[in-house]
């Protein structure tokens, strides 16, 4: 059966920008873009007043499966990616056992294949075990389907381990990804340090805390020419190192969560347990610096860190919690109420960076519209206005912050190698 | 008048109206405990859980004799001693004392917002007696008590709080009643033991005790924690006790009526001198005393039935 998308505004990143053109879609592939497409028999989308992008990339997110299912599942994850208009996510290494052999990548492709909605890209642990000492088998995890390496939640503390992964990564073709977080500094604070912490009495971690790895990995990158993508970059400090960084030639790219450009550390009050998250929520001036990022460039990507937990682990006293929150649900809304609404990011903007960037760091043949691409595509309507409501979440996790909080645009259809897998904000049981 | 809320989570929670509310109604609670028999039936019928999950002598049993000089029922539970030791969460305990019927739970816990968790759990009312290093607003209504009874007023005060502020909860309850009540805060202590942008609760910052004493009307001196320095916090309590220690000279920088607070227990001879402990113008014995006075009375205005009860009969 083949697509005819009616009517959109087509938003191609990499191509031109086509206002009320037509979509074809044949054989999982895009067969054409052109203004009205006349093809009998195929099934007729309208998707006039909307936009329609490539088919976006979340370059963040944990599926929890091998090892923590009562979390979130390779199935349940790809339907909120679905919901969330996702048609591609990159899964973080963190599950147990941890994906640093070739077993646990075949596992993750053979699952997603036999259970995922939306495509899935496994990144590889740096280290075995995610313990910093030492390299993963990084060329098998390659050729096993690994698309990164990192340690994310787990950052390598070694700066000689760091520089020896980098080297290596270099070589076998694919980034690192790091989560800049020194542990010592950030010790076993909760939230951001400041006044918010000092008034709620949580142990806090400094903007340094991220920062000083932020520099160190970036000298590293200097060092070694290893592509360096930084994970969820949050502070006033970071956005300068890394657009100091650039402005120099440094091979680094980053991203940033769509809560630490909404939400700022006095989301705490209340000790909601959905607001604990690392890197924590900071200020107004890292909200504003995060901003000023994604509009000068210096920010690549729009990533989630989509992070469920259960019930029972967050309903506990905050500093007890893990840290967290789920994303992918409510990641295009709030990349349209706070930064395309507000005249922070264009639309076509926001969208490369649900698409192209991601696609382009991760090395994978994805967030085009191009003729001859795979045939995800996103549907967005901007119109659309919802209240995010937790029952119908296809995510296992209810830790999100935003719940009761009303979000316009959304998306409407997720396609995923020509199938239709989300329709009218539900998912199309197979 | 009453509280606005069924809790009292904090002083930062509390308007200056409800928390003279509080005091002026511990007055009348102060002159029960003086009396031969210390007892009035105003709570009677009503059930008054302590959970506490930090050990704690004098801020239990002041709550206990409290609740028992009001008539309530009371029971205590330890973490040491309950299923928490089987890893029951708090959510769960506050759902089994609450199904058993308690009317207030007061609850005592190292991790901050602790009190806030159990409130949204429980339709009881819920009172922070210290919950890790947030709030602990029933010592500072007791140390405000205090220095009320002894000044006749509180606005205008000049109020040095000393030592650990980073990890008191003591100091931000007293921070958050005594500027509302329009006393001038300042707080002094190692630069290492000071809350990052403290200054935006409204207080002086200061890491030289004498210029923070200087022409006082109360010192305020919080008990150190001796492994702070073993997490490296300050170099040894021989150099804290040399800075920051109240001394007689130190204190001399005071005026000359200036009252000395403590919320106890104390390391003589570290924070503060034994003479000044124990000389005349320290008020710690007289806080053990108002405190249990200042929690008759929140116990009171909490059970919300100010209005149909004669407290002094």
């Amino acid at each position: 059966m083949k697509l005819l998308i009616k009517g959109g505004l087509v938003v191609d990143p990499l191509g031109k920008i086509d206002p009320a053109a037509d979509l074809l879609i044949s054989e999982g592939k895009i067969e054409a873009v052109e203004k009205d497409i006349k093809y009998d028999g195929a099934q007729i989308i309208d998707a006039t007043g909307k936009m329609v992008v490539p088919g976006l990339i979340d370059m963040h997110v944990h599926l929890r499966e091998p090892g923590f299912e009562a979390k979130e599942t390779i199935a349940t994850g790809t339907r909120a990616a679905a919901r969330g208009g996702f048609t591609s996510v990159a899964c973080m290494p963190n599950t147990r056992p941890v994906a640093d052999d070739q077993s646990v990548i075949k596992f993750i492709c053979e699952r997603a294949k036999e259970t995922g909605v939306v495509n899935v890209f496994p990144i590889g642990a740096i280290t075995k075990g995610s313990k910093g000492d030492e390299l993963s088998e990084m060329a098998d995890l390659k050729a096993y389907g690994a698309v990164a390496f990192s340690d994310d939640g787990f950052p390598v503390s070694r700066s000689d381990v760091m520089r020896r992964a980098m080297q290596y990564a270099k070589m076998v073709g694919l980034p690192i990804i790091s989560h800049c977080e020194d542990k010592e500094l950030a010790s076993d604070g909760v939230m951001h340090e400041g006044y918010m912490s000092t008034v709620l009495g949580l142990k806090g971690i400094p903007a340094a805390a991220e920062e000083v790895m932020v520099a160190r990995d970036i000298i590293l990158a200097e060092l070694t020419g290893c592509p360096l993508h930084l994970a969820h970059i949050s502070t006033v400090g970071s956005v300068r190192l890394v657009r100091e960084a650039k402005a120099r030639g440094v091979a680094v790219t980053a991203e940033v969560t769509p809560h630490h450009f909404t939400l700022t550390d006095r989301a705490v009050a209340g000790y909601d347990t959905a607001t604990k998250v690392n890197p924590p929520l900071r200020t107004d001036m890292d909200v504003a610096a995060v901003k000023e990022g994604l509009a000068d460039g210096t920010i690549d990507v729009i990533a989630t860190d989509h992070a469920p937990h259960t019930d029972e682990e967050k309903d506990v006293e905050y500093q007890y919690a893990p840290f967290g929150l789920v994303g992918l649900e409510t990641a295009v809304g709030l990349v349209f109420t706070e930064l395309i609404a507000t005249g922070v990011l264009t639309p076509v903007e926001a969208i490369k960076k649900l698409t192209v960037n991601p696609a382009r760091i991760l090395g994978i043949n994805k967030g085009t519209l191009a003729v001859g691409a795979d045939a995800d595509v996103t549907i967005i309507d901007p119109n659309i206005k919802e209240v995010v409501d937790v029952s119908q979440f296809e995510t296992k996790g209810r830790n999100s912050p935003f719940i009761g909080r009303k979000l316009n645009g959304l998306p409407v259809m997720t396609i995923v190698n020509g199938n239709i897998v989300m329709h009218e904000r539900k998912i199309i049981e197979k | 008048m009453r509280l606005k809320n069924k809790d009292l989570l904090g002083l930062q929670d509390l308007s200056a109206d409800e928390i003279n509310l509080i005091l002026d109604t511990a007055i009348p609670m102060k002159d029960i405990i003086k009396r031969k028999i210390k007892k009035v039936p105003t709570l009677r019928g009503r059930t008054i859980v302590t959970l506490f999950y930090e050990p704690s002598t004098r801020t239990r049993s002041s709550f206990d004799l409290a609740a028992k000089y009001l008539s309530a029922d009371t029971i205590g539970i330890s973490a040491s001693t309950s299923s928490v030791v089987k890893g029951e969460s708090l959510r769960d305990t506050a759902r089994t004392i609450e199904a058993m019927g308690a009317d207030i739970i007061i609850i005592r816990h190292s991790a901050a917002g602790s009190p806030h968790l159990l409130a949204r759990t429980v339709g009881a009312s819920v009172i922070n007696a210290g919950d890790g290093t947030h709030e602990h607003p029933t010592q500072a209504l007791l140390d405000i008590y205090t220095v009320r009874e002894k000044k006749g007023i509180v606005k205008g005060l000049k109020v040095a709080i000393l030592g650990d502020i980073l990890h008191s909860r003591v100091a931000r309850s007293n921070i958050w009643g005594l500027t509302k009540l329009g006393a001038e805060v300042r707080v002094v202590g190692p630069s290492t033991l000071m809350p990052p942008e403290i200054e935006r609760l409204g207080v002086k910052v200061f890491t030289r005790t004498e210029d923070a004493l200087e022409g006082v009307d109360v010192v305020n001196v919080l008990r150190i924690q001796l492994e702070r320095q073993q997490q490296g916090l300050f170099p040894s309590i021989r150099e804290y006790a040399r800075l920051f220690g109240l001394n007689k000279e130190r204190l001399a920088l005071a005026d000359p009526d200036a009252l000395v607070l403590h919320p106890g227990p104390l390391n003589r001879g570290v924070e503060i001198t034994p003479d000044i402990a124990d000389g005349t113008k320290s008020v710690i014995v007289e806080q053990v005393t108002n405190g249990v006075a200042v929690r008759m009375a929140l116990l009171y205005l909490l059970s919300g039935e100010e209005d149909s009860h004669e407290v002094t009969n």
